[in-house]
Protein backbone atom coordinates (compact mmCIF):
# COMPACT_ATOMS: atom_id res chain seq x y z
CA UNK A 1 0.00 0.00 0.00
CA UNK A 2 1.14 3.36 -0.85
CA UNK A 3 1.87 5.92 2.01
CA UNK A 4 1.15 9.34 1.93
CA UNK A 5 2.82 12.42 3.78
CA UNK A 6 0.81 14.39 6.55
CA UNK A 7 2.27 17.49 8.43
CA UNK A 8 1.29 16.72 12.18
CA UNK A 9 2.02 19.63 14.73
CA UNK A 10 4.21 21.18 12.21
CA UNK A 11 6.37 17.95 11.72
CA UNK A 12 6.39 16.08 8.32
CA UNK A 13 5.20 12.22 8.53
CA UNK A 14 4.96 9.67 6.80
CA UNK A 15 1.92 7.15 7.19
CA UNK A 16 -0.33 4.47 5.18
CA UNK A 17 -2.87 5.83 2.53
CA UNK A 18 -6.13 5.75 4.33
CA UNK A 19 -5.35 6.43 8.34
CA UNK A 20 -8.30 7.59 9.57
CA UNK A 21 -7.69 10.56 12.37
CA UNK A 22 -8.06 8.02 15.28
CA UNK A 23 -5.80 5.79 13.77
CA UNK A 24 -3.29 8.85 13.47
CA UNK A 25 -3.66 9.50 17.26
CA UNK A 26 -3.13 6.76 18.72
CA UNK A 27 0.17 6.57 16.42
CA UNK A 28 1.32 9.86 17.28
CA UNK A 29 0.57 8.82 20.86
CA UNK A 30 -2.04 11.44 21.82
CA UNK A 31 -2.66 11.73 25.58
CA UNK A 32 -6.41 12.04 26.69
CA UNK A 33 -7.84 12.47 22.90
CA UNK A 34 -10.88 12.74 24.41
CA UNK A 35 -9.98 16.29 25.34
CA UNK A 36 -7.96 16.84 22.34
CA UNK A 37 -9.82 19.24 19.24
CA UNK A 38 -8.03 18.25 16.23
CA UNK A 39 -7.65 20.31 13.05
CA UNK A 40 -7.54 18.97 9.67
CA UNK A 41 -6.68 22.16 7.39
CA UNK A 42 -8.14 24.28 9.86
CA UNK A 43 -10.96 22.53 9.62
CA UNK A 44 -11.78 21.46 13.31
CA UNK A 45 -13.21 18.21 14.38
CA UNK A 46 -14.33 16.95 17.84
CA UNK A 47 -13.04 13.51 19.09
CA UNK A 48 -16.58 11.72 18.26
CA UNK A 49 -15.45 12.92 14.51
CA UNK A 50 -11.72 11.10 14.41
CA UNK A 51 -13.21 7.76 13.24
CA UNK A 52 -14.92 8.74 10.63
CA UNK A 53 -12.32 11.27 9.42
CA UNK A 54 -9.66 9.68 6.68
CA UNK A 55 -6.80 11.62 6.04
CA UNK A 56 -5.19 12.20 2.50
CA UNK A 57 -1.54 13.07 1.08
CA UNK A 58 -0.84 16.51 2.56
CA UNK A 59 -2.93 17.04 5.05
CA UNK A 60 -1.96 19.42 7.88
CA UNK A 61 -3.09 18.54 11.19
CA UNK A 62 -3.01 20.10 14.56
CA UNK A 63 -3.87 18.79 18.35
CA UNK A 64 -5.24 21.01 20.53
CA UNK A 65 -6.43 20.23 24.21
CA UNK A 66 -9.43 21.23 25.82
CA UNK A 67 -7.98 24.18 27.94
CA UNK A 68 -10.84 25.28 30.62
CA UNK A 69 -11.56 25.71 34.31
CA UNK A 70 -13.13 27.59 37.02
CA UNK A 71 -12.92 29.09 39.98
CA UNK A 72 -15.57 26.72 41.95
CA UNK B 1 10.49 28.85 38.14
CA UNK B 2 9.20 30.86 35.14
CA UNK B 3 10.31 33.84 33.98
CA UNK B 4 7.81 36.74 33.01
CA UNK B 5 8.49 40.12 31.62
CA UNK B 6 6.24 42.36 33.76
CA UNK B 7 5.04 44.14 30.46
CA UNK B 8 2.82 40.96 30.53
CA UNK B 9 1.51 40.95 34.31
CA UNK B 10 0.41 44.62 33.41
CA UNK B 11 -1.57 42.95 29.81
CA UNK B 12 -2.99 40.25 31.85
CA UNK B 13 -4.28 42.20 34.81
CA UNK B 14 -5.66 44.79 32.51
CA UNK B 15 -7.49 42.53 30.27
CA UNK B 16 -8.93 40.49 33.57
CA UNK B 17 -10.25 43.79 35.37
CA UNK B 18 -11.95 44.35 31.73
CA UNK B 19 -13.54 41.54 31.18
CA UNK B 20 -14.93 41.35 34.88
CA UNK B 21 -17.28 39.70 35.94
CA UNK B 22 -16.25 37.13 33.41
CA UNK B 23 -13.25 35.46 33.92
CA UNK B 24 -10.44 35.81 31.47
CA UNK B 25 -7.83 33.35 29.76
CA UNK B 26 -5.43 33.08 27.37
CA UNK B 27 -2.51 31.07 26.50
CA UNK B 28 1.35 31.94 27.33
CA UNK B 29 4.33 30.78 24.84
CA UNK B 30 8.33 30.95 24.95
CA UNK B 31 11.42 29.23 25.41
CA UNK B 32 12.44 26.08 27.70
CA UNK B 33 16.43 25.91 27.95
CA UNK B 34 16.99 23.73 30.32
CA UNK B 35 15.34 24.22 33.88
CA UNK B 36 14.72 28.09 32.59
CA UNK B 37 11.47 28.80 31.01
CA UNK B 38 10.90 32.23 29.42
CA UNK B 39 7.75 33.80 28.31
CA UNK B 40 8.04 35.84 25.05
CA UNK B 41 4.34 36.16 23.84
CA UNK B 42 0.63 36.22 25.25
CA UNK B 43 -2.61 35.53 23.41
CA UNK B 44 -5.84 36.95 25.01
CA UNK B 45 -8.36 33.57 23.55
CA UNK B 46 -11.80 34.27 24.13
CA UNK B 47 -13.68 32.62 26.90
CA UNK B 48 -16.39 30.73 24.97
CA UNK B 49 -18.31 30.10 28.51
CA UNK B 50 -18.63 34.11 29.19
CA UNK B 51 -18.91 32.82 32.65
CA UNK B 52 -17.72 34.72 36.01
CA UNK B 53 -17.27 30.81 37.68
CA UNK B 54 -16.19 28.52 34.46
CA UNK B 55 -13.50 29.16 31.16
CA UNK B 56 -13.39 27.53 27.69
CA UNK B 57 -10.94 28.97 25.31
CA UNK B 58 -12.22 28.99 21.73
CA UNK B 59 -10.28 26.35 19.75
CA UNK B 60 -10.22 28.26 16.59
CA UNK B 61 -8.23 31.22 18.53
CA UNK B 62 -6.06 28.32 20.36
CA UNK B 63 -5.07 27.28 16.77
CA UNK B 64 -4.37 30.51 15.53
CA UNK B 65 -2.18 31.19 18.57
CA UNK B 66 -0.17 27.92 18.19
CA UNK B 67 0.10 28.31 14.67
CA UNK B 68 2.16 32.11 15.61
CA UNK B 69 3.98 30.17 18.24
CA UNK B 70 5.24 28.17 15.24
CA UNK B 71 5.89 30.73 13.27
CA UNK B 72 7.92 32.78 16.26
CA UNK B 73 10.33 29.79 16.98
CA UNK B 74 8.12 29.10 20.59
CA UNK B 75 6.48 27.01 21.91
CA UNK B 76 3.32 26.45 24.60
CA UNK B 77 4.20 26.77 27.57
CA UNK B 78 0.99 27.14 29.54
CA UNK B 79 -2.15 29.09 29.83
CA UNK B 80 -3.80 31.72 32.32
CA UNK B 81 -6.80 32.80 33.47
CA UNK B 82 -8.75 34.95 36.29
CA UNK B 83 -10.63 34.36 39.33
CA UNK B 84 -12.74 37.71 39.73
CA UNK B 85 -14.03 36.72 42.92
CA UNK B 86 -11.50 34.26 44.43
CA UNK B 87 -8.16 33.69 45.32
CA UNK B 88 -5.08 32.45 42.94
CA UNK B 89 -5.11 29.14 43.51
CA UNK B 90 -6.21 25.95 41.50
CA UNK B 91 -10.20 24.97 42.30
CA UNK B 92 -11.45 21.39 41.69
CA UNK B 93 -12.32 21.88 38.17
CA UNK B 94 -8.73 23.59 37.27
CA UNK B 95 -7.05 20.64 38.66
CA UNK B 96 -9.83 18.33 37.04
CA UNK B 97 -8.74 19.89 33.11
CA UNK B 98 -5.34 20.51 33.94
CA UNK B 99 -3.95 17.61 31.39
CA UNK B 100 -0.09 18.55 30.82
CA UNK B 101 2.32 18.14 34.04
CA UNK B 102 4.79 20.04 31.54
CA UNK B 103 2.63 23.08 31.22
CA UNK B 104 2.61 26.40 34.29
CA UNK B 105 -1.15 27.64 35.02
CA UNK B 106 -1.17 30.87 36.15
CA UNK B 107 -4.05 32.24 38.02
CA UNK B 108 -4.35 36.03 38.47
CA UNK B 109 -6.97 36.92 41.09
CA UNK B 110 -8.94 39.81 41.13
CA UNK B 111 -10.02 39.92 44.72
CA UNK B 112 -7.55 43.42 45.61
CA UNK B 113 -8.50 45.26 42.33
CA UNK B 114 -5.68 47.72 43.22
CA UNK B 115 -3.33 44.92 43.23
CA UNK B 116 -4.23 41.41 40.97
CA UNK B 117 -2.27 38.66 42.25
CA UNK B 118 -0.60 36.83 40.04
CA UNK B 119 0.49 33.19 40.66
CA UNK B 120 1.52 30.08 38.91
CA UNK B 121 1.18 26.63 39.11
CA UNK B 122 1.85 23.13 38.25
CA UNK B 123 -0.72 20.20 38.29
CA UNK B 124 -0.09 16.58 38.02
CA UNK B 125 -3.44 14.68 38.94
CA UNK B 126 -5.37 16.35 41.58
CA UNK B 127 -2.09 18.05 43.51
CA UNK B 128 -0.89 21.33 42.59
CA UNK B 129 2.47 22.89 43.38
CA UNK B 130 3.13 26.57 43.15
CA UNK B 131 5.98 27.73 40.76
CA UNK B 132 8.06 30.52 41.49
CA UNK B 133 7.26 33.14 39.17
CA UNK B 134 10.69 35.70 38.06
CA UNK B 135 9.57 39.08 36.54
CA UNK B 136 12.19 40.51 34.29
Amino acid sequence: MNNMKVTVSGESREYENGITLLELVEAENVEMPEYVTASVNDELLGYHDFEKTVLKDGDVIEFLYFMGGGCI
Amino acid sequence: MIRLPKKFYGIISDAALKGRPEEICGLIGGIKEGNVREVKEIYILENIDHSNEHFTMDPKEQLKAVKDMRKKGIVPLGNFHSHPESPSRPSKEDKRLAYDSEASYMIISLMNENEPVLKSFRIIGDVSSEEEIEYI
